[in-house]
């Protein structure tokens, strides 16, 4: 029990001190699951939308198979990315192993079903509803697309949270591929490993806490917006 | 029109994504800076921390340590993924330079391993006279050991000991021999979890928080020595291998500046690695 | 352009898989002004709007607005306003905009706030559409049908279960549309709202048409059984 309390002031001292450090794992840590959540977003809105309003052949395969990627194991993807980025795999002339830019790419992969699935979900449904409206004023598809992905913005804006929630909590697929060095490739999740390793189970509570707090902070500033933003526009 | 128009959509998407990581790939690739695929053990007892700046400053040099068990550290090197091998597991050290993997390997220096376990020795292992009649005492008792059973440089040692001392205890996997396959500090903390002996290097034990209660009971025995090797991965196997520079990082820990750093790096007053370049 | 109208529906019938829900349906539009559609619940009634509006294809015969089916370029030209409207999840000035940006107005501004004045939805401009009664919803959605300006509008029930102002609101509306030679077509229960409106009426029963007859004919001597019934507050299946 003592570690728990060793932990929140340890957690505490971190955090109030601005430990540079961890300011550095915290920054590099949002830095690539943000820019993660960015591609995936910009990869799996689309492709999901238009696997909500597409009807074609072998479309309930593709549902299945994107609802399955959403429980692909980190460190499955980790360890196809470093296939792929590996000196000896395909895409090693780009130099991009060991890298923050690898370690955004395992992360987008991971959470690109996740995005994609989600969102063919609310488009679907929203489909059902427009679909009918939509025909009768002959609106272009893209406009019809357009028109889904804007009115479902609150749930999509989840989306977006539950894709960040899985990348900013994952560690098996970043230790692989960005082979947690420091100053370089380390975050949150990996260091927490690491002190793990190093049997400072205290050290590595604090930093979890602190990865908590970070999370919630987002939740919470995304919720904010989100709140504002049906409270007084709405449009 | 629209899987048209939703096709355009995800390939303008892709083309971006791949353009930002070449950015990304090509600003990464203009420092000089050099991979060394190392092991946990060397990089957890805080002995490139100590080492790394002082290389750092007087080169400009950035190292960066991946630190995974040497079986994985081996096989990255073989893949290209590094530009240096620092592990200490000497016959697949000689293999990797064996296969066209590595340049040539030198020894850098050794420390040595213990075996710990709970205070009250159920097995007996503080009697035992050498590591053989240890590892017999403890089979014998049943008593748990926590093995890596990573194929990690820790754990092809363990196995040779227990080959020399004419046991497998592969036979008792599952019961009173217990094979974590995850590093030295899970594999300990696992061992002190559930009161299982476990072998494990000097330097992680000496910086290793979560001791509990645990004792070395086993330590100083000469087949308890581990030679650490450094190899140049094969610019010739691998051209991007930034040969000048990891020539450099292999010159400068051979030497005696490189020596000296090491023989001074201590944690809690104790020395843990011994330099023994040739 | 050519005129819409005549409307002439011939031999329609629509059939999901064996289960046939509208056959040989047969009639002729000519004039403007309000033409009902009247008939017991399950005769057909929205199925028979949908394919009016082209939103259908039929299973078999045809239908055809000035000699040409129900295509985009007819589709563009008329308005639907479904029995439960499907308002966007935006505000409702949001709302008429979508609409409004599909065609060419000079002043959005200016046509947006006049509908929405007409329909006495000004004041609510800045609301969440969905946020809105069910009076009020309607009342939007015959704001954003008319910012289609069409020449044909389609009515599904528009008044089922509303208030009595959001229902004068409509049907003020509706009479207005008649001067200005707008064609409506209006499918409704209320026999004394079809009283007030209607020129022409269309009865259905079962998916076939037993009846087609000016408004006051249809009311003063209906000539099939079912519609008699139905009138009288029969029970009609």
């Amino acid at each position: 029990m003592q570690d728990f309390a060793q932990s929140f002031y340890l957690a505490f001292q971190l955090v109030a001190s601005a430990n540079p450090d961890l300011v550095e794992i915290v920054l590099l840590s949002l830095k690539v699951s943000l820019s993660a959540v960015f591609l995936s977003v910009l990869i799996g809105l689309p492709l999901g939308a238009a696997i909500g309003v597409a009807r074609f052949p072998g479309r309930n395969a593709v549902i299945v198979l994107v609802n399955s990627l959403m429980g692909l194991p980190p460190v499955v993807v980790g360890l196809l990315v470093y296939l792929a980025l590996s000196n000896a795999g395909p895409f090693g002339w780009m130099r991009l192993l060991y890298s923050p830019a690898a370690m955004i790419i395992a992360q987008t992969v991971l959470i690109t079903p996740i995005v994609a699935a989600l969102t063919r979900e609310i488009v679907e449904q929203l489909n059902d509803e427009y679909a009918e409206y939509f025909r009768s004023l002959c609106l272009p598809r893209h406009r019809a697309l357009a028109a889904y992905l804007w009115d479902a913005r609150f749930n999509l804006l989840t989306v977006g949270l539950a894709g960040f929630g899985r990348a900013v909590a994952e560690v098996g697929a970043v230790i692989v591929v960005g082979g947690n060095i420091d100053h370089l490739t380390r975050v949150m999740t990996t260091a927490i490993a690491l002190e793990t390793s190093k049997g400072d189970l205290a050290l590595a509570l604090a930093l979890g806490l602190v990865l908590m707090v970070i999370a919630l902070s987002v939740n919470a500033l995304v919720m904010m917006m989100r709140g504002t933003a049906t409270r007084t526009a709405y449009a | 029109m629209l899987r048209r128009k939703a096709g355009k959509l995800v390939w303008g998407a892709a083309a971006a994504f791949a353009l930002g990581g070449v950015l990304v790939g090509v600003a990464h690739a203009q420092d000089e800076s050099i991979i060394v695929q190392s092991t946990t053990s060397t990089a957890n007892s805080g002995l490139y921390d100590h080492l790394l700046p002082i290389f750092e400053e007087k080169t400009g040099i950035k190292v960066n340590v991946v630190a995974v068990g040497t079986g994985q550290a081996i096989k990255n090197a073989s893949n290209g993924d590094g530009d240096v091998l620092l592990v200490h597991a000497k016959p697949a050290e000689e293999k990797f330079v064996a296969d066209g993997f590595g340049v040539e390997r030198f020894d850098v220096m050794y420390n040595d391993f213990i075996f710990v376990g709970p205070p009250a020795d159920p097995a007996g292992v503080k009697d035992a006279g050498s590591v053989s009649e240890a590892l017999e005492k403890i089979a014998g008792a049943e008593a748990p050991f926590a093995s890596r059973g990573d194929d990690s440089g820790t754990h092809k040692k363990e196995i040779s000991l227990w080959k020399t001392a004419g046991i497998d205890p592969t036979e008792a996997s599952g019961s009173w021999y217990r094979e974590t396959g995850s590093g030295m500090g899970a594999t300990l903390n696992a061992a002190v979890g559930m009161g299982a002996y476990a072998m494990t290097d000097r330097g992680t034990w000496i910086s290793f928080k979560n001791k509990g209660d645990y004792e070395i009971v086993l330590e100083g025995h000469d087949n308890l020595f581990n030679q650490y090797g450094v190899i140049l991965v094969n610019p010739e196997k691998h051209p991007h291998v930034k040969a000048e520079a990891g020539q450099s990082f292999i010159d400068w820990i051979l030497g005696d500046e490189g020596q000296d750093a090491i023989a001074d790096y201590k944690l809690d007053g104790q020395q843990l690695f011994f330099p023994n370049a040739k | 352009m050519a005129n819409l109208l005549p409307l002439v529906v011939r031999d329609l019938g629509y059939a999901v898989r064996d289960t046939v829900l509208l056959r040989d349906v047969n009639f002729t539009v000519k004039s403007p002004g309000v033409t009902v559609v009247m008939g017991p619940n399950g005769a057909g009634k929205s199925l028979l709007l949908r394919l009016l509006h082209g939103l259908l294809a039929p299973s078999r015969g045809s239908v055809t607005w000035g000699g040409a089916p129900p295509d985009d370029a007819v589709r563009r030209r008329q308005a639907m306003m479904a029995q439960r409207p499907v308002l966007l999840r935006r505000s409702v000035r949001a709302n008429m905009d979508f609409v409004l940006s599909l065609r060419e107005i000079e002043d959005r501004r200016g046509t947006c706030d006049a509908l929405l004045e007409r329909v006495g939805l000004l004041p609510f401009a800045a609301r969440p559409a969905r946020r809105l009664s069910g009076g009020e919803q309607q009342r939007l959605a015959l704001a954003r049908a008319l910012a289609q300006g069409p020449e044909v509008l389609f009515m599904d029930e528009p008044a089922s279960s509303l208030d009595p102002a959001s229902t004068a609101t409509i049907e003020s509306v509706v009479r207005e549309l008649k001067h200005a030679g707008t064609k409506v077509v209006l499918v409704t229960h209320d026999a004394a709202q079809a009283r007030r409106l209607a020129e022409d009426v269309v009865f259905l029963h079962r998916g076939t048409l037993t009846e087609q007859a000016s408004a006051e004919r249809f009311f003063e001597r209906p000539s099939s059984e079912a519609a008699r019934q139905y009138l009288a507050g029969g029970l009609v299946i």
